[in-house]
């Protein structure tokens, strides 16, 4: 049950490079390399809150992009509102009013489906959470206001007193904060009580109803905390890109955070964080090579799964055991 | 303890269970006994909240359970051991019986301090391990333990759920002569101390355990008494050779 000291080796200097090496290149010139790894770093935030659904409690939500979205347009539409008027008091450029919409408006929307979907389960919670991303999705593709499918442009980061996001370092940081943060939050969790719970109905839902534990409650828990820390991204990522679309939402989008929890390995809590740096950094080299990067993409995403069970961190896992068993 | 009267399951035209009336006595050992298909496993289902049931109700320490999901059955001390081993596979011994610890606390809505240094849980939880017998493997992964051990944890865990009626569902099922003997002496230990209500198809454990006998045939309880009663009855004789021939 211990984590064996391989996996944590390579989630420190996964860390380390995580930030020296944007950071490096940037000050030498190369400006283009942090606009990389702010994208990872924030992608790897939302794959670590599905990773609380998946991975901790084995339920696989295929509309997790919906809370990018919902996260990205509390950013972008108070501040339309703002620029070009309207919207009552919605309007606003205060950074803290984007955070309390979108983990507002996120709970709110997590609450009511997951209320809904989590009475489901295995592959019909797969269709019915797919589904719920899927109208969020188009309703924001009808709303002609926010640029339908276009999507607009966020004119002006979200304000905050000391902090300017549209500094660049700046906004890395923060979004690499935030990670250790969530990650040092996992990590708890993880060996928590609740985090004990969610593992036995993540193994055997029906036993861990028989010793008396009202389990709907525990998933639906999951479920909002999930929805809350993605949104949480999406606020980072409107700010980041400063652009917003439905696109952020549809239902592939889902489909690849799950690719990242996957190859990252879901017993591991850092793997999200592994699976988010390398689908980031494949997605730039492949694209770099070839306009249907989408195939070798999708070809290495069979290879992952077929080879390496429990993912990257299943694999580190297993290697370090054999070293540790060869040593003794 | 429990009573139940008329309870029924249908599934398409097939009765799995069919009028069953049933009284279990606190303190005793009462098995349920029948031919296979005999309803005995829809029965248990029906009582421990997993199957809804079509007709009947179930009265449990004088409350009627009937509408309650499982879980609620299992908080008022109506807990089940299952027929197909179910256990924890990637948690240790301990962490399985822990959880059920855990559930029986109250709310485990606690996300910060790690649950495997809560020594109280862990005391409860080794206490449990050491009435089945098991307190020398509480570290190592269930998964790992063999068949009889997995079956003795499986009990442990609705142990220490702390119930005052425990259905076990064959709880001899594929263990070997001298894994039955040490599963034999443990219930015979529970037995007094917690209400059981036994399925199983060991007839040697079933007549040196219970107090009460009843007989499950096409989902109908056909006979109850004492295992002197049964063992004489014309009636289970003949729908036991019936069955058989």
């Amino acid at each position: 049950m211990t984590d064996s000291r391989l996996p944590t080796g390579v989630a420190l200097i996964t860390l380390i490079l995580l930030a020296g090496v944007p950071l490096s290149l940037y000050y030498a010139g190369h400006i283009f390399w942090l606009d990389i790894f702010t994208r990872a770093v924030v992608l790897a935030i939302a794959a670590a809150s599905l990773n609380l659904m998946l991975g901790f409690a084995g339920l696989a939500s295929f509309g997790h992009a919906a809370y990018l979205g919902i996260g990205a347009y509390a950013v972008g539409v108070p501040a339309y509102y703002e620029t070009y008027g309207g919207g009552g008091m919605i309007a606003s450029y205060s950074g803290w009013w984007h955070l309390g919409l979108a983990l507002g408006a996120s709970a709110l929307f997590a609450a009511v489906t997951g209320a809904i979907s989590l009475r489901t389960r295995g592959i019909h919670f797969i269709m019915i959470t797919m589904a719920f991303g899927q109208m969020l999705f188009y309703l924001l593709v009808s709303i002609d206001e926010y640029g339908a499918d276009d999507g607009m442009t966020v004119d002006l980061t979200s304000q905050f007193s000391h902090v300017d996001l549209s500094d660049p370092v700046m906004l890395f940081g923060i979004c690499y904060g935030s990670l250790l943060l969530l990650l040092l939050l996992q990590y708890r969790l993880k060996h928590s009580h609740f985090g004990r719970i969610l593992a036995a109905i993540k193994q055997n839902e029906n036993r861990t109803r028989a010793l008396g534990v009202n389990t709907f409650y525990y998933k639906l828990t999951a479920y909002v905390l999930a929805g809350v820390i993605c949104a949480y991204a999406g606020v980072l990522m409107a700010n980041f890109s400063t652009f917003i679309s439905p696109g952020m939402i549809e239902w592939t989008r889902s489909g690849e955070l799950m690719f990242m929890v996957i190859l990252g390995g879901t017993a591991w809590v850092f793997g999200p964080v592994v699976g988010a740096m390398i689908f980031v950094l494949l997605e730039y080299f492949l694209a770099g090579l070839t306009v249907y990067w989408h195939l070798p993409f999708g070809l290495l995403l069979i290879l992952t799964v077929l080879l390496f069970r429990g993912g990257l961190g299943g694999m580190l896992q297993r290697i370090g055991a054999t070293r540790g068993e060869g040593q003794s | 303890m429990l009573e139940v009267s008329a309870l029924s399951k249908h599934y398409g035209g097939v009765k799995a269970t069919d009028q069953v009336n049933l009284n279990v006595k606190a303190g005793e050992c009462h098995a349920i006994i029948g031919p296979n298909g005999a309803g005995k496993t829809t029965l248990i289902g029906q009582l421990c909240g997993e199957l809804l049931s079509d007709a009947g109700v179930i009265f449990f320490q004088g409350r009627n359970v009937t509408g309650l999901p499982m879980h609620r059955r299992v908080q008022l001390g109506l807990a089940r051991s299952f027929q197909i081993t179910s256990v924890f596979d990637d948690m240790t011994v301990l962490a399985n019986v822990a959880v059920a610890v855990q559930a029986n606390r109250g709310h485990s809505f606690r996300f910060w301090r790690p649950v495997s240094r809560n020594e109280s849980i862990n005391a409860r939880a080794l206490e449990v391990l050491r009435l089945v017998g098991m307190e020398v493997q509480h570290q190592q992964l269930a998964g790992a333990l063999s068949h009889g051990e997995r079956r003795q944890l499986e009990i442990a865990m609705a142990l220490a759920t702390e119930p005052q009626l425990l259905l076990l569902d064959e709880p001899m099922a594929g263990m070997g002569a001298e894994e039955s003997n040490a599963m034999l002496a443990m219930l015979q230990a529970l037995k007094g101390d917690i209400t059981l209500l036994l399925v199983e198809h060991d007839m040697d454990v079933v007549f040196s355990l219970a107090d009460t006998i009843s007989v499950l045939v096409y989902g109908q309880v056909i006979e109850t008494g004492s295992p002197a009663q049964i063992r004489n009855s014309a009636t289970v004789r003949e729908a036991y050779l019936g069955d058989a021939g």
